[in-house]
């Protein structure tokens, strides 16, 4: 059981690295999509027998993470005719640098945290660090409203992978709302990216500088 | 039951509102309903009900010393709701007016949530239902601070939701069953793990501090304040903001009772001054008065961060707070919003001489100024004045000198601003736009209730409202 966890969360580890070296906004939503995937079979490989609250989040993950939240970056980048090169504030080489040194970074931190002796030999807790600090450098680093989208997406992501740890003692309605809510989120910002786009005729989140002292 | 109206009664009017057909007509909802839930809150106040210890919802104490604030400051916000969208005949308000309504319904939810789950849904809940307020103007401007607000609101909301499950983990570790009630993390006490709570706390003071407006994450604040209509602005800074103060009061029982109190007070109290700090220095600099507004709302949360970290005086005082600056500050921003139509300028260049165009707004406008920044006899000089108490009699002298420092610079900064833009003579300019917006009582009554409000609240604080704030105090500061 823990190897095939062990090599779902290396994969979305990986397509973190994917996400932050990649030039083109497909590339980065294919990864967010083939990690949504991956993180819906997750509960179902981690519990011997998965009861229906586990199956429904499975389901609900693939559905909103893999599916849904993809076709609708794909929609919106398409419905505002922007070119497919992400522009970075941080260059694709130090944010691969920043990325892999979180990485290491959270593979040692992980070690310090006490953990139960059920989750000692599962990578949930670093993978899930360094999606956190990835997701930030992708926020941080890109100046395209769609790629910081997806950089929230992955921040999201890691904060899942935390919650995998707790998802056989928390309540359903704790599951379930944040699921609703990720899902509510990413729509609504769907729809402002799409309002920008109106306004300012580019998704060029530099251009939004009219508010400050 | 009656707990449970308070957040039925508001979001069974949001989905009315959504169906009303007449764009003139549906304003009344907001007035309407808000005065339902104002009664009803009252009425908890005082006669509180019971709460059963182990329940996800209910009108405890916490709930009970701030919640009726909000409901107060709903309702009048709502009275003057009807007048500014009769102003602003020209945009929709189905949305505006339903999402205000949600927005008073999952705020009820948020401040009576004894769960940690709940707590956090209530949240984001909120964050998403204030959006399209924000968006109200439709202007490129308004399109900028709602994507500042959502991106920066998202990732702190984010962030306490991690902070959340590291509590969560905390419990699970330290052998509890996976029942994050409030009731039951405090009952675990010292069981929990050490390096987990600590992280928890670290994100969740991050993410709901965030949603509060503390420095350095408050970088939302002024844009939002400053392109939302002015009761937005009133019922954000008085309203959402308080869900995240009262659910980092919860948070901080749970480490309190973990052994950690130490910790949690010397990083409110550190947060709290610097945001104090911060925004004292930026109202010395700033031009935009109702970007002005944020900052003061930046300035009072580090207020009542400080006030949560000086012990059972300090949550008696900063609960004070809660309820004055959300009065008065409710004054500042519906007279700012008369003002800046009226003027049809935003900062201190384009706009001067108000007071001869709107005698009666700017008259409001420098006496909620001189309220809020704690004039005798006023709210907020009985609660500040109490908050330097708490520092002297819990031995933080540096910390109250350090405070004292930061409401000086701040008095500078807001009179600066204030008197640019009362005194003098009008512009050509202001003078025809003045005209189309003629100071009408439905516009001039709402805030003149809230400015006597707080001079009521300073003069003759009741003794319900004693009772309830010391409620709270003994819950979360036994022994004290």
């Amino acid at each position: 059981m823990t190897e095939w966890m062990n090599l779902l969360i290396g994969v979305a580890m990986a397509l973190n690295l994917l996400a932050l070296g990649s030039g083109r906004l497909p590339t980065i939503i294919g990864a967010m999509s083939i990690q949504g995937v991956a993180l819906g079979v997750m509960p179902l490989v981690l519990g011997e027998y998965p009861d229906w609250r586990v199956m429904l989040v499975a389901v609900a993950t693939v559905a909103g993470k893999g599916l849904l939240i993809p076709a609708l970056l794909r929609r919106a980048m398409r419905a505002a005719h922007i070119d497919r090169e992400v522009e970075p504030l941080i260059g694709f080489v130090p944010s691969l640098l920043l990325g892999a040194g979180g990485t290491i970074a959270a593979v040692a931190l992980a070690r310090l945290l006490p953990l139960l002796p059920e989750h000692s030999g599962s990578l949930l807790v670093p993978g899930s660090l360094a999606s956190v600090l990835t997701g930030f450098v992708l926020l941080i680093g890109r100046t395209k409203a769609i790629s910081q989208v997806c950089g929230y997406l992955i921040l999201e992501n890691g904060i899942y992978l935390f919650g995998l740890l707790l998802i056989h003692s928390t309540p359903l309605l704790v599951e379930a709302g944040i699921l609703l809510d990720v899902t509510v989120g990413v729509f609504i910002i769907g729809i402002i990216v799409d309002r920008i786009q109106r306004a300012f005729d580019s998704l060029d989140t530099r251009k939004l500088t009219t508010l400050r002292e | 039951m009656k707990d449970l109206l308070l957040i039925i009664v508001p979001i069974a009017g949001a989905g009315v509102a959504a169906c009303w057909p007449d764009n003139r007509s549906r304003p009344w909802l907001l007035p309407v309903v808000a005065a339902v839930h104002c009664v009803l809150s009252f009425w908890l106040l005082i006669s509180p009900p019971e709460v059963s210890p182990r329940a996800w919802l209910g009108f405890d104490a916490l709930a009970r010393a701030v919640l009726p604030a909000v409901s107060l400051l709903f309702l009048v916000c709502a009275v003057y709701g009807v007048s500014y969208l009769q102003v602003r005949k020209e945009r929709p308000n189905r949305v505006f007016v339903a999402c205000l309504l949600a927005v008073l319904g999952i705020l009820s939810a948020g401040h009576q949530a004894r769960h940690l789950g709940l707590l956090w849904i209530a949240t984001e809940a909120v964050t998403l239902a204030a959006v399209p307020l924000l968006h109200f103007n439709a202007t490129p401007r308004a399109f900028e601070a709602t994507w500042k607000y959502l991106l920066v609101g998202g990732t702190g909301i984010a962030l306490s939701l991690l902070g959340s499950f590291c509590l969560g983990y905390a419990s699970l570790h330290g052998g509890g069953t996976g029942d994050l009630t409030f009731t039951a993390l405090t009952a675990q006490g010292a069981s929990l793990s050490r390096p987990w709570l600590l992280i928890a706390w670290v994100l969740l003071l991050v993410g709901y501090g965030t949603k509060m407006g503390l420095a350095p994450m408050h970088t939302w604040k002024p844009d939002a304040y400053g392109e939302a209509p002015g009761i937005v602005g009133a019922v954000l800074a008085g309203g959402v903001t308080t869900v995240a103060f009262t659910a980092i009061l919860r948070v901080r029982a749970v480490v309190s009772a973990a052994g950690q109190a130490a910790i949690a007070d010397r990083t409110l109290l550190a947060i709290g001054l610097f945001s104090m700090l911060v925004a004292a220095l930026m109202l010395l600099g700033t031009r935009d008065f109702k970007r002005m507004l944020a900052y003061s709302s930046v300035e009072h949360m580090g207020i009542l961060s400080v006030g949560a970290a000086l012990g059972g005086a300090g949550v008696w005082a900063a609960l004070f707070h809660v309820w004055a600056n959300g009065l008065t500050k409710g004054a500042l921003f519906m007279s700012a919003g008369n003002i800046r139509r009226a003027a049809g300028g935003r900062t201190m260049d384009e706009v001067r001489g108000m007071s001869t165009l709107t005698p009666y707004s700017a008259g409001i406008f420098v006496a909620g100024m001189f309220a809020v920044t704690a004039l005798p006899p006023f709210g907020p000089f009985f609660s500040e004045l109490r908050v330097v108490r708490a520092a002297f009699e819990s031995s933080h002298g540096l910390a109250a000198a350090m405070f004292l420092g930061c409401l000086l610079l701040a008095f500078f900064g807001l009179t600066r601003l204030v008197f640019a833009i009362v005194d003098g003579r009008p512009r050509t300019a202001s003078r025809s736009i003045g005209k189309r917006f003629p100071e009408t009582v439905g516009v001039i009554l709402p805030p003149l209730t809230l400015l006597g409000l707080s001079l009521w609240l300073g003069l003759a604080t009741p003794t319900v409202l004693h009772d309830a704030w010391s409620a709270v105090v003994t819950q979360f500061h036994p022994g004290k």
